[in-house]
């Protein structure tokens, strides 16, 4: 249930930019939301995605409660050498998702 | 890039101290305390940090938001605060080599209608302040968990 | 209200031509949606419901149950449900009722890969919901025709009519008489199922038509209909001819 969407295209030229769109499904629980009974529903959230590209960092994001379910982001690599584009979801209890896809640069 | 991880520490401590009890909402001060704490001292400059939310929202559960920054490639952060949540953060980013330009777009949850205001943090410890109000509308019926 | 002679009359034409009970050109809901919110609908990359259909697109191709097969097995790759959720509600032949998607897919996956379904609006059965919908994106809403189709129809209008709960009000109320308007800084839709199963930033997932009118009759106060009731049934085969030869946007985003 945790595989993320994740958009880039497959060839760059070499030194321009390209967009990533990455989407995964969690719920984001806020730890403010009263469930059944009016017992508080724990936290349960992703708390960390990191993007790398060709081994270099692109973005190390904290998130916190006010990111939306089903975190969804839209950023610019740029593109020096080939090499993978990898997304690492980090989160409350033992949360963890990644993907990983070959971009050809030149 | 050395002052990072003690930062994201910081950050991460202030989010797991922040919890507040459901009666309590982050207010205008508390935003302030919060942004206070990241500054360590600074004060921020007005400009070059931009918020793109719209101004009236339907429903604050997914407000698309993109944060960017203009001028020079000399930032390395940017953090984003509001002012009527449970809690004050919103996300911090932390800008590497690969990156393409200092900005991202996202979707957030807004409370109420408020303030939210991002801080971009460049290399010589610069910051910079852009902040935005938004209008939150409240869905009209009450739902249970049907 | 003063449409009433009209919108008989079409009903009475079998479902060929929809059922006007709004003033006006019908409107979707994505019209009475801010552009942001448009923009997410729009984006497949950036639209929530899209998790959904991609996990359905899994369940597809999954081999299941006793007899072992996928719905691949039967029916092939998902061009073949195109045109599909745009019948829908209609005549399912293994029962001969009137039946909805969702209803007809669950009995697919009980008889012919003979696993009992998914339960109502858990993950798994949304996203073949929204797998399946997601095929017939663009087409107009072309209602089958059947026995018991008509009845189905004219009891949901019934519904539609009916007034409920504490509020004492009727679908038509809102949706009919008062579509445009403001109630609480919302604007009142004209509540057509064009974009179901949908992402709802009120429930922050996926969740279907049943699951809306569902929280609608709990927002009048109103006993709400149990998921799979037959007056569930009636109102979307209702909703589908009042909304015939308006595009479907399934999977949908809303606010």
């Amino acid at each position: 249930m945790a595989r993320p969407l994740v958009s880039a295209p497959a060839r760059v030229a070499r030194g321009e930019s390209f967009e990533v769109k990455a989407l995964i499904a969690h719920p984001m629980e806020t730890g403010y939301r009263p469930g059944e009974n009016g017992t508080m529903l724990a936290r349960d959230i992703v708390r960390r995605l990191v993007c790398r590209f060709a081994g270099d960092l692109v973005f190390d994001m904290t998130l916190s409660p006010a990111i939306a379910a089903n975190p969804y982001v839209a950023f610019r690599v740029r593109a020096m050498r080939a090499g993978a584009l990898e997304l690492e979801w980090t989160g409350d209890n033992g949360f963890a998702a990644a993907h990983r896809v070959e971009i050809a640069v030149g | 890039m050395t002052a990072l991880p003690s930062r994201r520490a910081a950050l991460a401590g202030a989010l797991s101290l922040a919890v507040l009890p459901m009666a309590a909402r982050a207010t205008p001060e508390t935003m302030r305390a919060a942004i206070a704490e990241l500054a360590a001292g600074r004060v921020p400059r007005d400009g070059r940090v931009r918020i793109d939310i719209q101004p009236l929202v339907d429903n604050g559960n997914t407000v698309p938001m993109r944060v960017w920054v203009e001028g020079p490639a000399d930032i390395r952060a940017i953090h984003v605060f509001n002012e009527r949540n449970p809690q004050p953060h919103v996300l911090s980013l932390a800008f590497g080599p690969a990156a393409a330009e200092p900005s991202l777009a996202t979707r957030i949850r807004l409370a109420d209608t408020q303030t939210v205001v991002a801080l971009a943090e460049a290399e010589d410890g610069t910051l910079w302040r852009a902040s935005v109000e938004v209008i939150v509308t409240i869905a009209a019926c009450v739902e249970g968990l049907v | 209200m003063k449409r009433l002679g009209a919108f008989v009359l079409a009903a009475a034409c079998a479902g060929a031509a929809p059922a006007q009970t709004v003033d006006g050109p019908r409107r979707s809901g994505f019209a009475d949606m801010g552009p942001a919110l448009q923009a997410i609908q729009k984006d497949d990359l950036a639209n929530p419901a899209m998790l959904s259909v991609a996990l359905g697109e899994t369940l597809w191709a999954e081999r299941a149950g006793a007899a072992a097969k996928s719905c691949a097995d039967c029916h092939g790759d998902a061009a073949s449900m195109r045109g599909v959720a745009t019948r829908y509600p209609a005549v399912d032949p293994r029962t001969g009722a009137v039946a909805t998607l969702d209803a007809r897919i669950a009995g697919c996956r009980t008889e012919y890969q003979q696993v009992p379904p998914p339960p109502p609006e858990s993950p798994a059965r949304l996203a073949l919901l929204a797998f399946v919908s997601r095929q017939s994106r663009g087409l107009p809403i072309s209602p089958a025709a059947g026995p018991g189709m008509d009845e189905a129809a004219a009891a949901g209008e019934r519904l539609w009519r009916t007034r409920f709960g504490q509020l004492d009000l009727a679908c038509a109320e809102c949706h009919d008489a008062r579509a445009g308007a403001k109630l609480a800084g919302i604007t009142i839709p004209q509540a057509h199922p064009t974009g179901y199963p949908l992402y709802r930033s009120e429930w922050q997932a996926v969740g279907s038509l049943e699951r809306r009118i569902r929280n609608c009759m709990t927002g009048i106060r109103a006993e709400p209909f149990a998921f799979g009731a037959r007056e569930h049934t009636a109102l979307e085969t209702w909703l589908m001819r009042r909304a015939s030869g308006m595009e479907w946007e399934a999977p949908a985003v809303r606010p």
